[in-house]
């Protein structure tokens, strides 16, 4: 049994320790976002928040995350409630299956809480690591640029990391 | 519910649990078994097949309206537009109503959501039935209050009179008011009042993808679900000829191994459980391989050598050719794959001798037979659902992991088993799209206008879909195995290998033969725009090295042999917004490229010009920016149609310049995404502008697969500008490209 923070709350999670983060995140916790698209680490789909920093969730085993605070898109906001990045992607219409978007939205959302005015290049960058096979390139670049805009005029920080200080 | 009372009519199904009351699918089928002397005009649309008004648009006494439609929403966004469609043709609210996709225990059969075809088929269908359905409910309104319907309009779901008396449409709904066949004709608003249609409504499925709520058939969890996984063959035809699962079944959370001859499954209590046990069964594992590919890098010679079926597909001798210079040119294709973001994944239950199963199927009535064959059971104890998966862009392994679900669940009765396919088997085991040889020849007459064009196109066919059980792995593996079915080719005008192959432009004399392939080598089956994605790269990669020959600019070359004033209009509308000069330079080490087609001849008309960079030292190519036009008849959803043309260029370039399947002697060896490596974010061009002309009133066209041809052979068009070398063998690669100018 081992705990693991998420969304800033406790969870007691029984798992083999050598069990990478995705899989306790969308079968222990139910949390939908996280996907799984490789388990290779090439794809980004996977991709949540460990301590600020985004994470492949589908390469990084459990027992590394004693003591961390894991966000994942739902601890971000609703769709009621939206935090920026998720407003943003809504405002665009950014997305058509969706399946590459929780992941490019935390690899965002993580360079947003560290650069709040990124350019075009510095965001382009960031994302390399995903993919996404639709061809929503262009519109999911808008949302993040959005996204900092809307961030310039709100809260960056997530609710639930908020609540776990 | 207005569900009809009329017990005879009733079929029930039973699925998932819960007892389903289907009551107006009955209808096609009664009207096929027994047809009509002399045929009346049929209704439009798919209303054609279910013509029950009630199969499409329910209203219950409460005002609340469910939309049913056959087709799968597969991230196009056309659940929104169907919405929008509803919405409008009944005059109520769009947040009113809900739409139900394809399911085989509640909705029409629409076939397969592929080929364009869903706003055609679909949206008319909709269209139509709310119309109708509006129409009785004012017949109704008029018959109570005793006034002439002319008096009567209708507002948010209400038929109101002129002394502003209101009777809500769940007022006046009755039993069986809707389970009528649909009219041939219908009274459609008109456009100009449209409110619904026509406007940018932001897609209903978006938030829930946004922000991590339940959106796809990967994020169900039913209660005592288990995990499977597959263990494949190591290549195509290997037989297993060994596997001790003592062990295995040992291993914590293992509940069963699966073994039925070739396919070999394991179910376990946790996901990751289930992986590591299928690494140590396929560890376990000895097979004996017997494949024996093609030669990857002389695809030419292999497909071209192949028996081909040969049919002269158009014919045209106006007059005796005059043609003074004269080219030919070969094109080629690989194998390309659909490399969906998410593997394939399906849920499946089997209760009390009923299977229902989960998918993201394109054709959940065409799978539900391919399952039930495959289990010997009758297809009315099978029940398909579609849920959403990743984007599919045609027949990846959805079908396939729907079998495999399907299989191992009737081996655990009781239980829900989700299956998803790992990376390298998804990339392995998809079916490809096929690869493709055209071969080109033509002549200039004395006025620099083309004289006789030759087409010839080699090819698979584009659609080993289910249907029947041989189709799928999962069948095909088994001990009693189901046969691959023939393949047949695709009929035109739509066709397969041959979509697009005969020319929009007007040539006095042509001729385009199709050499239909019936050998398939490597697993295929259909890819976004099938033979179109290679016919129209074909066609109009060559239009622009006949322009050269003419000494005309390639926009005003195309326009001289074109008479359709659509096709015209969108070439005009590219070339304007794109700032296209005949007689212009690209600026230092970049290219101008242009490029048009009209989807399938019949469905949407795009027009794409774009300007890509070359490094010429490493030959890189770089797509700077798109400029497209598009005409699909009555736009429904403006975005929703851009970020279809949008992602269609995106995709297309990634295609063009990066993607094959490869393959040794008997295995696929592009398993992952550093073997098959498609478009990343360092290449995604600077803008893409994608313009509109809507065409109201005019029929809906197909224009999710529109644009894939273009934006090819507009991409070769501007490398062949920048650099002065012409590449007629995709993918151009940065490596062709580079040994292309050190030529």
């Amino acid at each position: 049994m081992m705990t693991l923070k998420v969304n800033g709350r406790e969870h007691q999670v029984d798992a083999d320790p050598d069990t990478p983060l995705l899989y306790v995140l969308r079968e222990d916790i139910k949390l939908n976002a996280a996907k799984f698209g490789c388990g290779l680490g090439q794809c980004g789909a996977c991709t949540v928040i460990v301590d600020g920093k985004a994470v492949l969730s589908c390469v990084t085993p459990m027992v590394l995350l004693e003591g961390k605070q894991v966000t994942t898109l739902e601890g971000l906001g609703t769709a009621s409630e939206p935090a920026p990045i998720q407003r943003a992607f809504m405002e665009e219409q950014a997305a058509q299956c969706g399946y590459c978007i929780a992941g490019i939205m935390m690899r965002a959302q993580a360079l947003l809480q560290r650069n709040t005015k990124p350019t075009d290049e510095q965001i382009r960058t960031e994302l390399d690591p995903h993919l996404c096979r639709c061809g929503t390139h262009m519109r999911i670049l808008r949302a993040v640029h959005r996204a900092a805009r809307l961030m310039d005029t709100a809260d960056a920080t997530p609710a639930a990391e908020g609540r776990a200080r | 519910m207005t569900a009809p009372m009329n017990i005879d009519r009733r079929r029930v199904l039973a699925g998932g649990g819960a007892l389903i009351v289907s009551f107006s699918l009955s209808g096609a089928l009664a009207q096929q078994q027994d047809p009509p002397a002399a045929a009346p005009p049929s209704p439009p649309g798919s209303l054609k097949t279910t013509p029950y008004l009630d199969a499409w648009i329910r209203i219950d006494a409460d005002g609340h309206i469910e939309v049913f439609t056959g087709k799968a929403e597969l991230g196009q966004g056309f659940k929104t537009a169907f919405q929008q469609i509803a919405a409008e043709e009944l005059d109520v609210a769009f947040e009113s109503l809900k739409v139900t996709t394809a399911d085989t225990g509640l909705t029409a059969n629409e076939g397969y959501t592929a080929g364009s075809n869903s706003m055609k088929d679909s949206g008319t269908a909709i269209q139509n039935a709310a119309a109708q359905a509006r129409e009785l409910l004012v017949a109704e309104a008029a018959r109570r209050l005793d006034l002439p319907i002319e008096n009567l309009r209708t507002a948010d779901g209400a038929v109101v009179a002129p002394d502003g008396k209101r009777l809500s449409y769940g007022e006046l709904v009755t039993g069986d008011m809707l389970h009528v066949q649909a009219q041939p004709k219908s009274k459609l608003k008109d456009t100009a009042t449209f409110k619904v249609i026509g406007r940018p409504v932001p897609r209903v499925d978006i938030p829930a993808k946004v922000t991590g709520g339940a959106a796809y058939v990967q994020d169900m969890r039913l209660p005592r679900m288990v995990h499977a996984r597959i263990v494949r063959p190591p290549s195509y035809g290997a037989q297993l000829t060994e596997c001790d699962t003592s062990a295995v079944e040992k291993l914590p959370g293992v509940v069963k191994v699966v073994r039925d001859g070739n396919f070999l499954a394991l179910v376990a209590e946790k996901e990751f459980q289930a992986i590591k046990a299928m690494n140590a069964l396929g560890a376990a594992a000895k097979w004996q391989e017997t494949a024996r590919l093609p030669r990857q890098d002389d695809l030419l010679a292999v497909l071209t050598s192949l028996p081909s079926q040969n049919s002269t597909i158009f014919e045209r001798s106006n007059s005796p050719a005059s043609g003074r210079k004269t080219i030919e040119a070969t094109y080629t294709r690989p194998y390309q794959a659909h490399g969906s973001i998410g593997p394939s994944c399906a849920v499946a239950q089997l209760i009390d001798g009923k299977m229902t199963v989960w998918t993201h199927t394109q054709g959940v009535y065409p799978d539900r037979q391919g399952i039930a064959e495959m289990l010997r059971m009758p297809p009315a104890s099978v029940r398909l659902i579609h849920v959403e998966g990743s984007g599919c862009y045609g027949h990846n392994g959805a079908d396939d992991a729907a079998a495999d679900a399907a299989l191992i669940a009737r081996a655990l009765p009781g239980r829900p088993v989700r299956v998803q396919w790992m990376r390298e088997q998804e990339h392995a085991w998809e079916p490809f799209g096929p690869a493709m040889v055209t071969k080109l020849k033509a002549s200039l007459d004395d006025g620099g206008k083309i004289a006789d064009w030759h087409f010839d196109v080699w090819s698979n066919t584009h659609s080993m879909r289910p249907g029947g059980a041989g189709s799928m792995l999962a069948a095909q593996h088994m001990a009693h195995p189901f046969a691959v079915p023939a393949p047949r080719p695709l009929p035109l005008p739509e066709g397969g290998g041959d979509r697009n192959a005969i020319p929009i432009y007007t040539f006095p004399n042509a001729k385009v033969v199709h050499h239909f392939i019936p050998t398939m080598p490597i697993r295929i089956s259909a890819m976004r725009a099938l033979g179109a994605y290679h016919n129209v790269f074909s066609i109009e990669s060559f239009m622009d090295e006949l322009a050269g020959l003419a000494g005309v600019d390639p926009v005003e070359f195309r326009l001289k042999h074109l008479e359709d004033q659509r096709g015209r209009a969108v070439i005009e509308k590219a070339a304007q917004a794109f700032g296209w000069k005949g007689g212009q330079k690209a600026p230092q080490d970049r290219g101008f490229g242009f490029a048009f087609a009209r989807y399938k001849n019949l469905a949407a008309y795009c027009a794409i010009a774009s300007e890509v960079e070359v490094n010429r030292e490493t030959g890189r190519p770089h797509l700077v920016r798109a400029v497209a036009a598009v005409d699909s008849g009555q736009v429904v959803n403006p975005d929703g149609l851009i970020n279809q043309i949008e992602g269609a260029i995106v995709q297309s370039m990634s295609w063009t310049l990066y993607e094959s399947v490869t393959f040794d002697d008997s295995r696929i060896t592009s398993i992952d995404w550093q073997t098959y490596p498609i478009l990343r974010f360092d290449a995604v061009p600077e803008s893409i502008e994608v313009h509109i002309i809507d065409r109201p009133g005019q029929p809906f066209l197909g224009s999710g697969e529109t644009g894939q041809g273009p934006a090819a052979a507009s991409i070769a068009n501007a490398i062949a500008n920048a650099t002065g070398k012409r590449l007629r063998n995709l993918p151009l690669t940065r490596k062709r490209i580079k040994e292309a100018i050190d030529a």
